[in-house]
């Protein structure tokens, strides 16, 4: 049985196009990240990126493959670059280390390399490192700008991401914070949700300062890759409608679940959405076949979200639907014609 | 079914190792590495219970029958097990505590079993005792690799608790590299110990491929007494 495989888009674009339109609409969502919660993300992603060239670059001499034909063609800058915009700006240093070592190396190299892994690369990073270190993975998130009480310079951040613990913890405490979701959980469960609704985090500012504005840029560099047809509309659409239709069927009970606006603009469902799940190699290939597998991300953002342990679900939700990319493939293979159905 | 005892001993520690080669006994193997102390405990506990088993299903080999032969070998192991069990429950109490269901789960260690019915069955008891010892060698030797990568991988350090198994003066052996380090709790919990296991079979691949390719290289002495066994399973 033969299904059609990478690379699904049409026309003479090359891998190095794909990924460097790919990045360059992460990259208001990315501006928004450090206008609101500081110039750790910019470390995150520097260090996370050279990381990954380097560690690239020594696993391709190992394999004998052409190393400067591999380096450039982004993917593992884009890895690494998607990893990086997913960890807490203010992360001890080996963190972004680590997480681009076990997606370029584990994830990526020993499947087989580009076109080769089942899981997506960047979710496999992040998901050792939550696995990894917890504390690191949840309390080191950047504190709004506007809730700060001084904004804080690169220098700054530079000195707690990368001196750690030695630093005062007064400063540390000053800067980071848990994320939205994660409070908004962990507080309703003490009290209800009117009483959480005006912790300064929800009540002031638009809606989550600063989140809301992340996700919506997120979701314009998406709606852009799938207006130049980088991506598909499916994967997307399915994330997103699923992840809705079920906070809206749940929303009667507000005191237990989250509401609908805080899931798709409160954590990384729009990143995930748009740039994570529709990574060619590791997704579903049809179209049918994208619809269920977005749809089965929705779902699983949901339920791990709600009634899992995890702050936020995006990159366990992705690795599970990974799994079941193949038996996908195998159920929605479109017919040839005059082939008869089975 | 004669091997000579240099080549049993060289399947059981190298050729057909029953965790690199083999992949037997991956369920202790994989749950019970975490540290050297815990690897240590269980390997020489399957270590015993293999050579046991070994011995005594070669001395039976000619007393039951081929169709109750299964039944027989696994009530074999499973009194020997009992036997280690309390034996460690008599003398290292802790590390018994510590390893929990983990012992009476040597019963379905298959590597064991596999022993039993490949190699003890057909084979004279001194023969079938050396490959018990080396097989379970090999396993343990596995096992406390493992658990060293992991330990130092996940908690930095080596060696931490080694009194549970060798009393009082063993308080001090422990090493600890990095004062502050956090814990890479991805090396403690199971799937790193399935990545770690599989770097560890990679590596022996890596060497076997690495002397196959410097004996080819070398150039063929006519008339040598060289005698070559290549890959044979019992």
């Amino acid at each position: 049985m033969l299904v059609a495989s990478s690379p699904h888009t049409i026309g003479p674009v090359s891998v190095q196009q794909v990924m460097f339109r790919v990045w360059l609409a992460t990259l208001p969502g990315f501006a928004a990240l450090i206008w609101f919660f500081g110039w750790g993300y910019l470390i995150n992603a520097l260090l996370a990126v050279s990381t990954a060239l380097v560690a690239e670059a020594i696993i391709l001499r190992l394999r004998r493959r052409p190393i400067l034909f591999f380096l450039t063609d982004g993917s593992a800058v884009l890895t690494a670059w998607l990893l990086a915009l997913a960890l807490p700006p203010l992360a001890p240093w080996w963190i972004p280390v680590i997480g681009a070592l076990a997606a370029i190396v584990f994830a990526k190299h020993l499947y087989g390399g580009l076109g080769n892994n089942p899981f997506n690369p960047a979710m496999v990073g992040y998901a050792v490192l939550l696995v990894s270190f917890p504390v690191e993975m949840t309390t080191r998130w950047g504190m709004p700008a506007a809730l700060a009480s001084e904004a804080h310079s690169l220098a700054e951040a530079a000195q707690v991401i990368f001196a750690g613990l030695r630093v005062e913890q007064t400063l540390v405490d000053g800067m980071t914070m848990a994320t939205p979701l994660d409070v908004y959980k962990t507080e309703t469960a003490l009290t209800s949700a009117a009483v959480v609704r005006e912790d300064p985090l929800f009540s002031a500012g638009w809606r989550l300062y600063g989140w809301e504005w992340v996700s919506l840029l997120y979701l314009l560099g998406g709606v852009v890759l799938i207006w130049q047809r980088v991506i598909s509309w499916h994967t997307p659409v399915a994330v997103l409608a699923s992840l809705a239709l079920l906070a809206l069927v749940f929303s009667w009970a507000g005191d237990q679940y989250m509401p609908i606006d805080l899931h798709l603009l409160g954590g990384a469902t729009m990143l995930g959405a748009f740039f994570i799940a529709t990574d060619p190699v590791s997704s579903a290939t049809s179209n049918r076949g994208k619809l269920i597998y977005g749809a089965g991300i929705g779902v699983l953002i949901y339920v791990i979200r709600t009634w899992g342990n995890y702050p936020d679900a995006v990159a366990f939700a992705v690795l599970l639907m990974n799994f079941a990319a193949p038996l996908i493939d195998h159920y929605t293979r479109p017919r040839a014609y005059g082939e008869q159905r089975t | 079914m004669t091997d000579s005892f240099s080549t049993i001993t060289r399947n059981g520690l190298w050729n057909n190792n029953p965790a690199l080669v083999q992949l037997l006994g991956l369920c202790p193997l994989l749950a019970v590495s975490g540290t050297v102390v815990n690897a240590l405990g269980l390997g020489l506990a399957t270590l015993a219970v293999l050579m046991g088993s070994n011995l005594a299903v070669s001395l039976i080999r000619h007393y039951v029958s081929d169709a109750v032969r299964l039944p027989a070998f696994v009530m074999i192991i499973a009194s020997l097990v009992t036997c280690a069990e309390m034996l460690m429950r008599a003398f290292t109490y802790e590390l018994y505590q510590i390893l929990g269901i983990f012992i009476p789960l040597i019963v379905t260690n298959c590597a064991i079993l596999g022993r039993a019915d490949g190699f003890a069955r057909k084979n004279r008891p001194p023969a079938a005792l050396l490959d018990g010892l080396m097989m379970g060698l090999g396993f343990a030797a596995v096992l406390v690799l493992l658990g060293a990568v992991r330990e130092l991988i996940g908690q930095g350090t080596l060696f931490a608790n080694m009194h549970l198994l060798f009393g009082e003066a063993a308080h001090g052996w422990v090493w600890r590299p990095l004062d502050d380090y956090p814990n890479f709790l991805f090396a403690v919990l199971p799937p790193g110990a399935f990545v770690i296991t599989g770097l560890l079979i990679a590596l022996k691949n890596a060497i076997d491929q690495g002397m196959a390719a410097r004996r080819a290289s070398e150039p063929l002495v006519r008339g040598s007494k060289r005698v070559r066994v290549t890959g044979k399973i019992n």
